[in-house]
């Protein structure tokens, strides 16, 4: 209970800062919807999908998955500047779980993704996204990129705590999750890759979740299930195996390396 | 009864190549106040962190206010503040919204916080900045800002590593005042410092650290004393440089030594102002007017470079304005202390 009520202060902390500093938030938002139209208006046209609705609809899940992905970024550089700037150790020093930083820390990311999701979801709905499966399987579909985002934040929790300089983390993580977020079928099918590319594509965890999703919206799963491999036929529960196992590695060791913290 | 106690402390780094403590031991009575004064890397905040639960040692022990800081760490944190050597708060936020959320992880309640941290902000003349973010503050404030938050909730024994490295003259004149305050309020305070003034302005007792060792302890009277005791020095035209170092010389019992290029003649002496005045009066008596004369205590400065053999700030190597002009405002009072 103790720990609860003190990794909500910690969350409060970045509601606050939000709220001190909005420009964060605003920018936040403005990149992914930068991102909706320029693949709506500039590839779209050029991309047939066979799909009802056009390419909007593919696209939608896609972006939806790579902001959450970035938000790993945020987390990081926010922890490392944390570190670097002695916070860490003066949140050590106090008499509060160990765990309370880190906890409240996802907590706060994860209300962030919310806030973020809710805006690139109108988004999409004025280009003309139009998901057809009812309102649980879309409800559904937002828990589960909430969840997404909760488990990555989780790996940008131990980035951070790892990295030597807050300046590098954003840059590093932007390094990894850009490519991560490409090599998928969020933007284009994996059938034109070449043949060692597209089994990275399929096991890619993006990918998965992003057929998780265009499923609970109520589309085949058309960039996927090429390649015949596991991922691609299943991609729900492979989402869930994903997240479980991120979860089970970076929790214990982004505690464990805060509990070791020392400032660099 | 020791409040803090230090016993037999190792830690190394990469893989023991570098020997950060080197069996440091050291204690403070409860209710008094021991700087650690050591160059830059000399494990000053190597025993801090240590001290205040952030690192473990290699080997030896510690315990703060009776209770072992490797065994109950927990119950550690409830009686400590510390301050480091940067201001650790958040930078976004406001001064009351940094001191409202440590007074909640503090778990006061919501009431409770706001109200302590009113007081806080009182008691640092920071009120008037109360609702301003940290980033608009001087370097002063933030360490205001930071001591304040290490203050929440009163602790017993406080940590102070290096208040005021960093911070202009003024800034430092400001966190002494500060300091003093406390210390009269009856904190056990451990205060880490490269600065000598500054252990000899705020301490009642000094820790001399250097390569992770303790090489000597005493209050600031016996430290100059294990140097040496006073030195009378007189200042003269040329002409009279020879006549005055025969007067120097017989009153002192010992043969002065000279500075020629400042015609400076001294020589150490037990009687004090007796020797003082025997000195102007033969002087007097010989038709020899002195351009200046006085008595020198050793400062710390001297007992830190007969102690280890360099001076105190051999290693510091960043290039920071505010020590550098700190320093050399120390240095004016002295001159101007010695024409006076």
């Amino acid at each position: 209970m103790r720990a609860l009520t003190d990794a909500l202060i910690i969350t409060k902390r970045q509601l606050l800062q939000l709220a001190r500093v909005p420009e964060v938030l605003i920018f936040s938002t403005i990149q992914p919807v930068m991102f909706v139209l320029l693949f709506r208006y500039v590839f779209g046209g050029s991309i047939n999908t066979g799909q009802p609705g056009g390419y909007v609809q593919l696209l939608m899940p896609g972006i939806f998955v790579q902001t959450t992905a970035f938000t790993l970024a945020a987390t990081a550089s926010g922890l490392a500047e944390d570190m670097t700037k002695g916070l860490i150790d003066r949140f050590r020093s106090l008499p509060i779980s160990r765990s309370a930083l880190v906890f409240g820390r996802t907590l706060g990311d994860g209300l962030l993704n919310v806030v973020v999701l809710f805006v690139m979801g109108i988004a999409g709905f004025l280009v003309g996204w139009r998901p057809t499966s009812g309102p649980v399987k879309i409800g559904l579909a937002f828990i589960f990129l909430l969840a997404f985002g909760y488990a990555l934040s989780w790996v940008g929790i131990f980035a951070g705590l790892s990295a030597r300089d807050y300046r590098v983390v954003q840059n590093v993580s932007f390094l990894i999750t850009f490519p991560l977020t490409f090599l998928s079928n969020a933007f284009a099918p994996t059938t034109g890759m070449p043949r060692a590319l597209q089994y990275v594509a399929e096991w890619n965890p993006v990918s998965t979740m992003v057929a998780a999703c265009r499923e609970l919206f109520g589309l085949k799963n058309q960039f996927g299930a090429t390649a015949g491999s596991f991922p691609s036929e299943h991609p729900l529960p492979m989402s869930l195996i994903y997240m479980v196992l991120i979860l089970l590695v970076f929790v214990p060791l982004s505690v464990r390396k805060y509990t070791h913290a020392a400032k660099k | 009864m020791k409040a803090i106690i230090a016993d037999h402390l190792v830690k190394t780094y990469r893989n023991g190549e570098v020997r950060a403590l080197d069996n440091l031991s050291l204690d403070v009575a409860e209710g008094t106040v021991l700087s650690v004064l050591g160059p830059n890397g000399a494990g000053k905040t190597t025993v801090v962190r240590i001290l205040t639960t952030l690192l473990t040692p290699d080997s030896g022990s510690a315990s703060v206010g009776g209770i072992d800081v490797i065994k109950h760490p927990d119950k550690v944190r409830e009686i400590i503040g510390l301050s480091g050597q940067y201001a650790a708060v958040d930078e976004t936020l406001t001064g009351m919204d940094n001191l409202v959320m440590f007074g909640r992880l503090y778990h006061l309640g919501k009431k409770a916080a706001i109200l302590r941290a009113d007081e806080l902000l009182e008691r640092f003349s920071l009120t008037d900045s109360a609702r301003r973010p940290i980033k608009t503050y001087s370097g002063g404030m933030r360490r205001r800002l930071d001591l304040a938050a290490s203050l929440i909730v009163q602790p017993k024994v406080l940590f102070l590593d290096e208040p005021t490295t960093g911070l202009d003259p003024r800034g430092r004149q400001e966190m002494w005042g500060v300091i003093e305050e406390l210390v009269k309020g009856g904190v056990t305070l451990l205060l880490t410092t490269q600065y000598l003034d500054e252990a000899d302005q705020l301490a009642d007792d000094i820790a001399v650290i250097d390569h992770g060792k303790v090489i000597a302890r005493g209050t600031s009277d016996a430290l100059k004393t294990q140097v040496g005791g006073e030195r009378l020095e007189v200042v003269v035209d040329q002409q009279h440089v020879g006549a005055t170092m025969e007067i120097v010389s017989r009153v002192s019992g010992q043969k002065a030594s000279l500075d020629e290029g400042l015609r400076l003649i001294s020589a150490p002496v037990t009687t004090g102002a007796g020797a003082l005045i025997e000195v102007l009066r033969s002087l007097d008596t010989a038709g020899i007017h002195p351009l200046d004369v006085g008595l020198k205590r050793p400062s710390l400065d001297d007992v830190f470079m007969s102690l280890t053999g360099h001076a105190a700030e051999d290693e510091v190597k960043e290039l920071d304005t505010g020590k550098r002009s700190g320093r050399k405002s120390k240095k004016d009072k002295k001159v101007k202390g010695a024409n006076a």
